[in-house]
């Protein structure tokens, strides 16, 4: 018994998101190294993840641009807790917030850097992390403040 | 139209709370509480015309969970029901409701519960593994999976996080709202953690679920149902217990992302509240919060104005809303300590408290409270302003 389950996490993948219709142009963004937000066409309100109308003005016009991949740590936690086997090896590790300058708030992971050695308004960067033909996810490494 | 003691609670009726597998479903439970409550207001299935239910994570895909209690019930002629969901803010939000219905003259006894049940019996030839409350509350999205956020544990967080950074809040300051609440829960019967003491050293030593959060910063898992029965206030003077007049009561739900104000919809529901029960923060004797974690009572009493905004983790790091302390909060041990009924809990307590039915954790003064509920990531609020007078 023991053994089997050591074999199921072993082979525990992390879980792959959908490339649902709205989030496929961020993801083909991500796959050409581009870090994409959503931008109204109407008064120009960036969002991130993407979303059917504007917050601001309720527009459904709206297009892809590239961030810079620039920002800071707005906030992190540490999971501790395995809540997917495909985590198992990994905890504890961090799940950080960062907040691009360009505004939106993006979910994602630092790279090269220890949980305990994080903090917040740490200047980051996004690099590319390749799981799949379809899938590359933006990650962030630190960078030297401006 | 002034709301106010136009309306009060008359009946509390709570199941056994915790590893209690009495009941195979929440229904059960709710079925339960509601004859409880009847029972303690000395009232009868047949005097009841409204049900409002708050159906918790396991019954929550039940749209007409209200309606499935009434037939359970045998319940006939209701004149007022509903399935509600505005996260730890519905307790709050089916007593407002209760108390418009009844002023407008819709309704005279309204059944207001909340019931869930996400532990299992356990099984001895079933495997420890994924599944039970973790996966229950687990909430897994596509692109915050992939970097492995998963859970309100992790949500709040980030927020908690960032108080900390901008104001210089730290695990002492959540530590100390863990071991007040826990020193109230060892005052309550009722409570899970009745018989558990618990140190600053001992939380601190709870393992870490989500950093900045311990195990001890996180509310507890409970199966159970918490009822209460709504009626008006010159009905409720002639049944079996005093009443607990609803004085006060408001919404608020600020909209927005909470990380960036961390703060809470309290100033919002506040306005509305205490001006209708005529009352300012320092007429209220006793304080019931709603704490799925510890931070979050942190905020509610910067928001309410017990402190300035950032200076919460002062404000309770010297045991002043521990027993003895000079702000009484969450006297039943809340949701850390007592038991996980959302909104409910803090509900409860107040009820108990007013009536002067506290036992050894009974606060001298308690003819005001203030219970608050809060769901989401702070993204909804109720605030109740209860009173033993008129």
């Amino acid at each position: 018994m023991i053994g089997e389950a050591n074999i199921r996490m072993a082979e525990a993948v992390k879980p792959v998101p959908n490339v649902t219709p709205q989030m496929a142009p961020f993801f083909a963004g991500a796959r050409q190294g581009q870090l994409l937000v959503q931008k109204c066409d109407e008064c120009g309100t960036l969002r991130f993840p993407a979303h059917a109308t504007c917050i601001n003005c309720l527009s459904a016009a709206a297009s892809w641009i590239a961030a810079s991949g620039r920002g800071e740590i707005l906030s992190f936690n540490v999971m501790h807790q395995v809540y997917h086997p495909g985590f198992a090896a990994e905890v504890p590790y961090a799940v950080v917030m960062v907040k691009l300058e360009e505004g939106p708030k993006v979910v994602s992971n630092l790279v090269g850097v220890k949980p305990d050695a994080i903090r917040c308004g740490l200047p980051v960067e996004v690099v590319f992390e390749r799981v799949n033909d379809q899938i590359t996810l933006p990650k962030f490494r630190l960078r030297a403040a401006a | 139209m002034n709301l106010r003691a136009r309306c009060a609670i008359a009946g509390l009726g709570a199941t056994r709370m915790g590893r209690n597998y009495d009941h195979h479903n929440a229904q059960g439970f709710a079925l339960e509480a509601v004859e409880l409550a009847l029972a303690d207001a000395g009232l009868a299935r047949r005097d009841l015309d409204g049900l409002l239910v708050n159906p918790g994570v396991t019954w929550i895909g039940d749209a007409m969970a209200s309606f499935g209690l009434q037939q359970a019930m045998g319940l006939r002629d209701l004149r007022l029901t509903a399935t509600m969901n505005a996260g730890g803010a519905t307790a709050g939000a089916m007593i407002m409701h209760a108390v418009q219905a009844i002023a407008a003259g819709m309704a005279n006894v309204v059944a207001c519960v909340f019931a869930d049940a996400p532990l299992k019996p356990p099984r001895p030839d079933a495997a420890k593994g994924a599944g039970g409350s973790a996966a229950a509350y687990g909430f897994a999205r596509g692109l915050d999976a992939a970097y492995g956020l998963f859970g309100v544990n992790a949500q709040y967080a980030f927020v908690a996080r960032r108080h900390m950074h901008l104001y210089g809040t730290t695990n002492d300051h959540l530590g100390a709202i863990a071991v007040a609440e826990r020193q109230w829960a060892n005052l309550n019967p009722a409570a899970q953690f009745h018989r558990e003491p618990l140190t600053l050293a001992g939380y601190h030593d709870s393992r870490w679920i989500a950093e900045p959060f311990h195990l001890l910063d996180c509310c507890l898992v409970s199966n159970g149902a918490l009822c209460v029965i709504v009626t008006a206030a010159d009905r409720a003077r002639d049944l079996r217990q005093p009443p607990v007049y609803v004085l006060g009561m408001g919404q608020g739900h600020p909209g927005g992302d909470p990380i960036d104000t961390l703060a809470s919809g309290a100033p919002l529901a506040k306005a509305v509240a205490f001006p209708m029960a005529g009352i300012e923060l320092g007429d209220i004797d006793v304080v019931e919060l709603y704490d799925c974690y510890t931070f979050t009572v942190l905020v509610t009493l910067e928001d309410y104005g017990f402190c300035r905004k950032g200076e919460g983790g002062a404000f309770v790091a010297d045991g002043r809303i521990a027993p003895g302390g000079a702000l009484p909060v969450n006297t039943g041990g809340g949701q850390l300590s007592s038991f996980y009924m959302w909104g409910m809990t803090p509900v409860s307590e107040a009820v108990i408290q007013v009536r002067g039915a506290g036992g050894a954790r009974q606060v001298p003064r308690h003819e005001v409270a203030l219970v608050s509920g809060n769901g989401g990531i702070l993204s909804t609020h109720s605030t109740l302003v209860l009173g033993a007078h008129p």
